[in-house]
This record gives structure tokens, C-alpha cells and sequence, in this order.
């Protein structure tokens, strides 16, 4: 009983050690991610090809509409489906982590009301699940790129950040919204509203530079401006990154998270009486 | 340093009633409609506030020392199990502090955590780590859990097709491995088998005895709770009522939930029973006893006319009113014709009841049962509880009516002729 410490519970004090707390449940965020795998697999056809079916006729239809139907004009060289596919996996995977991790505190309310643990594992687990879904599709953006013979710039090294840009956007919207989900039932009707419309106002189907340029740093102010064009110098590399709209952008995001961080923070302590 | 494991000083938790609503959770679009009542009605304030305060906890205080196996007993509703989602950080309290030195594991509801899509041995990884068990600690108790739970051959079978004992066998174990300092068991036990219970009350037992780790337990089962803990604690409405030695914890808490057996006179009859009322030698009345209490049924009888056939028969009824003994006495033993009534007392020697519910039949009539005077079947209820005998772990299973003692030799010859 050497390493035990004095934990001291007191009302309406934030405790001290809820930050090593998550490391001594660190393993924690892997398991329930791969439950999370294991179960969502279970008893389906197809299993883990929904991870590419779903983008990849996504991308085919927003390039039909996009390319052939509304002539919107690529970046550079690169061929239109590749264009569509480098802000179609950042936008899946954002769309999933968030639809994922908000509804993550009442899918496991049953571990909350009996369990103590940092509860800050589910929603950011959730947002762990879909980084393997999206590690999937980006298998195929290989094959297209092999398919395309398209060479990627040697920026594609600089991916890794922008990938972490992305699960930050996701996570600390989701941490804000599960928290509110857990006391205001109605945000399980505005997530996927969330998510249908932010396909529609992020360049995910066109290029962000058909947006005519004085609204272009306004446009920034949505978070996954800056990662899908993030994304898309990293993997086309023809054109330059917008860089105030860029700075704005990753600053909205880190806004969002230590306000969703505070605001979990926050509320949690009451999850177990309200949910 | 003291030496106290667990501090609790001035606890205190509310809950707030709502009785407006009957939803379970707000909608965001009764907050905005509420605010917007609220701002047109600034003057008038027509409602009253329809919310009520309810402590669950009220300024609870104890320490607990370690390798001390707790109790904690109370009525539904006492804050029982506030208290244990309080101690294991589940919920905040309002006001109040606790001190704590160790790991907390608790067992509050059978299988927690699991999930009914993932075989055995992947539940048992699960739920360890949600318990917070690091992979490798898991990996190094995993054949001791297995072999605990005795779920070997359904290692690798969802436990969604798992009977609910095994759910609960193989949930304890995992928890009783965790060998936290402190384990905190709600009411869990009572889904296995009876040889199950026994060993998880020989587990917990020995956690606590050659472990010198500390044990809360909470049940209904007063029988184990003797059997188990030292020192319990009794909570009432949120209070603590009394804190101490098991079995006189256990007395009062029988004590509180008396309650008196209505009774209809038939005083037509030659003779009646005016009054019937169980209790202890010195004449106090109760209806909950120890198993090595005595019991005395005090029957007191009116009388309109004397005569020599009268008798009295007293029988103890099981629950399924079937008769564990009968006894009989002609009144005429007891008195004489001028006298309207008799009070009389029979004690049943405390040490051979088994712990159950009871309840008695009284009849008075003549010798053969052709006449009856005064019927009354199924009255003055009583309870005989558990305090520790061999049966305990038993406790709630038809294990018979009497508790013998018991005799067991090991013969030398193995053949029986």
C-alpha cells in the first residue's frame, strides 16, 4: 500500500489529480475505442468496408456534381477526384468523431452511473474509433493517387499535423456537445444537422479558392476550412495555404477545445445525477 | 496520521425534485420557453417554485479503519447507496469532505460495464480496465479470475448468451481481483447461487482478513452482514442512526422497522382471544428476533363461560402456512370459573428456528377439533434473523425449518456392513 495517495473527495472542487487520473485510465481510451470496433462490426456483411464505401461514392457523386455538372475548376493539375477525396477524408472523419463522441456520455451511461473514471475517455475514445475508420479510407486515396499516377508533393510528410489539427476540431466540439447532450436531449436532433450542413459550407467538393477572395477569411471561420486546406496542400501541393484564413481557422479550433475541455470540466461532475 | 482509511466529515448531498416535469432530462426548448415566461412575468411571479429540495445525505460523519469489513444497513431510501456512489466518485456531493487513502473498487451492479456483444475473455479486459486494472495486471490475474467465476468453457461466448449468475460470478471476480484497498460491494449477491454467495463472502473475507483490505457492504441479508462485518453503520433518512458493533446494529435496525398486527375480537364465544402479542422474556414486545433469542407468544383470553373441554393450540406457520409444530393445553390447567380472562405465555427456546418469517395460528377448541370457540390463522407475524449461524451464507434458501447441531464423525473403516 506504498503508492497509495490521500485522495480528498470535497464538494465542488475541481480535484487535483484528474489529469494523472487519465494517465493511471490511459489504457483506457484503446479499450473502449476497440470495443467500440469489435461491437460496430458485429453481426454485419461487410464489416470494415463501410469505412470505404461510404466516402468513396460520396466522392463519386460530389465529383459528377461538382467537376462535370457545376464546372467548378480544380487545383492546379490534380485530377478532381483526388481533389474531392483529400477534404473527403478529413470531412469523415470530423462528421463521425463528432456524431460519435456527442452521443458518446449517453451510449455508455450505464458505465457513468456506476463507474467512477475520467470521464473524458468516452468522448475522446469515440473521436479514437473514427481515426481507424479513417486510417481505412485513406487507403483509398493511395489507389486513386496509383490509379491517377498522380506523384503527391513531398508536403504529404507534413499530413500527420494536420490529421491532429482535425481530431482536435472534432474532439473539442464533442466534448462540448455530448456535455450539453447529456442535460438537453435536443442536440441528438441538431448533430446531424451539424454535420449535413457543414458538408455543404466546407470546401469539400469544391476548392476553397473558387470562394471569391473578400470573403474568403470570413469563410475561415469554420474550423475545417483550415484542416481540409491543410489537407489539401499536404496531399496536392499545387496551390499555396491561404495563410490568415489558415491561422484563423486553427485558432477557432483550439477556442473550441479549451472552451468544450472548461465546459466538460464543468459539467461532469453532475453527469452521473442528470443522465 | 491516524490510521483510518476512510474520513468522512459532515457529508451532505441534495437532490433537487422537480415536480413539474415528469421527464427524465430537460429539453432545451422547456429552458428557452421557461426564461421567456420568466421575463414577461418579472412582476407578477405567478407560480410558486415547483421544485423541492431532498437530501439524500445528511451530515454524515465516520471514519474507517483499515481491514475493517463495514456494513452499511438502512431502509430503501435510507442513502445507502448514495453514500457508496459518493465513496467511489461517482457523484460529487454538495457539501462535505471525504478523505480517502487508496484505491477504490466498487461492485455496485452486476456486470457494469460489460458488454453483452463481447465474448468472456474480452469482457474480462474490458471491465478490468474500466475498473482501472492496467492490461498487464489483468493478463497476470486472468486464469485466477477465470477459474473464480468458473466460466471457463464460455471463455469465448458473448456474454449476452451468459446466465445471469454466470454474468454476476464473472463480474465479481474481476472486481475482487482488482485487490484495491478498498472494495465496495452494493447488494450484488444476490443473483448467484448459494455456493457462489458463500465463496464470494469467503473471498471477501479473506481480502479483508489476510489482505487487511477494507470491505463496504451493503445488503438487506442481515444474516450475512453478521456473518461478514465488524462494524456497520445504520442509516435513517439520510442520518447516520447508529454506528457499532454489528449485531447490536443489526437489533435496532429490526427494532426501528416494527410495526403492530391488526386483530379482530370475536368476544361472542365461550372463550376468546382478546390480545395476542409476541416478545421477549422480559415481556417487550417485538416481532423481529435472533435466531438464539427466545420467543414468547403472550396470548391473553376472554372468558364467557368456563368449561372443562376448552383448549388452547398454538402452531408456527412458514411463510407457505404450512405447520413447523403444534402444541396444546386444556385451559382448564390454567384457571378456575370464576375468572374472566387469563394471560398466558409460551416461549419457543431460541437456538432452533431456522432464520425465515413466521407467522401463528391460534385456535381454541376442544380436544378433538369438533368444536372451535376462536380461530386465528396466519396472525402476529414474526421474523427470526440470521446472527451468525452456520447457515448464514445460506440465508433466503430453503435450507428447512430447524437448525440442529451438528454432528459429524469421520468413521475409521471406509466399508459400511
Amino acid at each position: 500500500m506504498e503508492d497509495s495517495k490521500e485522495l480528498i473527495i470535497e464538494a465542488g472542487k475541481a480535484e487535483k489529480n484528474y489529469w494523472s487520473d487519465i494517465y493511471r485510465f490511459r489504457e483506457l481510451f484503446f479499450i473502449l475505442s476497440w470495443r467500440d470496433l469489435k461491437v460496430r462490426y458485429k453481426q454485419t456483411v461487410i464489416g470494415a468496408l463501410w469505412s470505404i464505401i461510404r466516402p468513396l461514392l460520396t466522392m463519386v457523386v460530389f465529383t459528377v456534381v461538382f467537376s462535370k455538372v457545376a464546372n467548378l475548376p480544380s487545383e492546379g493539375t490534380a485530377p478532381y477526384a483526388i481533389l474531392v477525396y483529400a477534404a473527403m477524408l478529413p470531412w469523415q472523419f470530423f462528421s463521425n468523431a463528432l456524431t460519435e463522441s456527442s452521443g458518446s456520455l449517453i451510449g455508455n451511461a450505464n458505465l457513468i452511473s456506476k463507474v467512477y473514471f475520467p470521464r473524458m475517455i468516452i468522448p475522446a475514445s469515440a473521436v479514437i474509433t473514427s481515426l481507424v475508420d479513417f486510417a481505412i479510407s485513406f487507403v483509398i486515396l493511395i489507389a486513386l493517387m496509383i490509379g491517377y499516377h498522380y506523384t503527391p508533393d513531398i508536403k504529404i510528410l507534413l499530413l500527420p499535423f494536420f490529421i491532429i489539427l482535425c481530431f482536435f476540431s472534432a474532439f473539442g466540439i464533442g466534448l462540448y456537445l455530448t456535455a450539453l447532450n447529456v442535460k438537453y436531449r435536443d442536440f441528438r436532433y441538431i448533430i446531424p444537422f451539424i454535420v449535413q450542413f457543414g458538408l455543404y459550407i466546407s470546401p469539400v467538393g469544391f476548392s476553397s479558392n473558387v470562394v471569391p477572395e473578400k470573403w474568403r477569411l470570413l469563410y475561415c471561420l469554420n474550423p475545417m476550412v483550415g484542416v481540409i486546406d491543410g489537407f489539401r496542400w499536404c496531399i496536392l501541393g499545387e496551390t499555396d495555404l491561404y495563410v490568415p484564413g489558415f491561422i484563423l481557422s486553427t485558432s477557432i479550433t483550439f477556442i473550441f477545445l479549451a472552451l468544450g475541455i472548461w465546459y466538460f470540466r464543468k459539467m461532469e461532475k453532475s453527469f452521473a445525477d442528470n443522465i | 496520521m491516524s490510521d483510518s482509511i476512510i474520513e468522512v466529515k459532515g457529508l451532505s448531498k441534495k437532490y433537487i425534485l422537480s415536480h413539474e416535469g415528469q421527464e427524465k432530462y430537460t429539453a432545451l426548448r422547456d429552458v428557452i420557453t421557461n426564461k421567456v415566461k420568466k421575463l414577461v412575468n418579472t412582476q407578477q411571479n405567478l407560480k410558486a417554485p415547483s421544485q423541492e429540495e431532498f437530501w439524500a445525505l445528511k451530515d454524515v460523519e465516520f471514519s474507517i479503519k483499515q481491514g475493517d469489513r463495514v456494513g452499511i444497513i438502512g431502509r430503501n431510501g435510507a442513502g445507502k447507496s448514495t453514500l457508496l456512489k459518493i465513496l467511489s466518485r461517482i457523484t460529487e456531493p454538495t457539501s462535505g469532505s471525504i478523505k480517502i487513502k487508496g484505491r477504490v473498487a466498487s461492485l455496485l451492479e452486476v456486470g457494469t460495464g460489460f458488454h453483452p456483444e463481447l465474448t468472456g475473455r474480452e469482457n474480462i479486459f474490458l471491465n478490468g480496465a474500466i475498473l482501472g486494472m492496467s492490461r498487464h495486471e489483468i493478463r497476470s490475474k486472468f486464469d485466477e479470475i477465470v477459474d473464480f467465476a468458473e466460466v471457463e468453457r464460455f471463455l469465448d461466448t458473448p456474454v449476452k448468451r451468459y446466465s445471469s449468475g454466470m454474468y454476476v460470478r464473472l463480474a465479481f471476480a474481476i472486481a475482487a481481483h482488482l485487490e484495491p484497498e478498498i472494495l465496495i460491494v452494493d447488494e450484488v449477491l444476490a443473483v448467484g447461487d448459494a455456493q457462489f454467495q458463500k465463496k464470494c463472502l469467503g473471498k471477501m473475507e479473506d481480502v479483508s482478513k489476510v489482505g487487511g483490505r477494507t470491505v463496504l457492504f451493503v445488503s438487506h441479508n442481515m444474516g450475512t452482514i453478521l456473518q461478514l462485518c465488524n462494524t456497520s453503520i445504520l442509516l435513517n433518512q439520510g442520518q447516520i442512526e447508529q454506528i457499532g458493533k454489528t449485531s447490536s446494529i443489526v437489533e435496532t435496525y429490526y427494532q426501528s422497522n416494527s410495526s403492530k398486527t391488526l386483530f379482530k375480537v370475536n368476544d361472542k364465544s365461550e372463550v376468546f382471544i382478546k390480545n395476542i402479542i409476541t416478545c421477549d422474556e422480559n415481556g417487550f414486545q417485538k416481532e423481529y428476533f435472533a435466531f438464539k433469542d427466545n420467543i414468547v407468544i403472550r396470548i391473553n383470553i376472554g372468558i364467557n363461560k368456563f368449561s372443562s373441554i376448552q383448549q388452547i393450540a398454538i402452531c408456527l406457520l412458514k411463510r407457505d402456512k404450512k405447520r413447523v409444530f403444534t402444541v396444546g393445553k386444556l385451559l382448564s390447567n390454567f384457571y378456575k370459573s370464576d375468572q374472566s380472562e387469563i394471560t398466558l405465555d409460551f416461549m419457543i427456546d431460541g437456538g432452533l428456528i431456522a432464520p425465515s418469517e413466521y407467522s401463528f395460528l391460534i385456535a381454541l377448541n376442544n380436544k378433538s377439533g369438533s368444536i372451535t370457540f376462536d380461530w386465528h390463522e396466519d396472525i402476529c407475524p414474526i421474523k427470526i434473523y440470521d446472527d451468525g449461524t452456520d447457515r448464514a451464507f445460506e440465508e433466503g434458501y430453503d435450507y428447512g425449518c430447524i437448525i440442529i447441531k451438528e454432528n459429524w464423525n469421520k468413521i475409521k473403516y471406509e466399508k459400511i456392513y
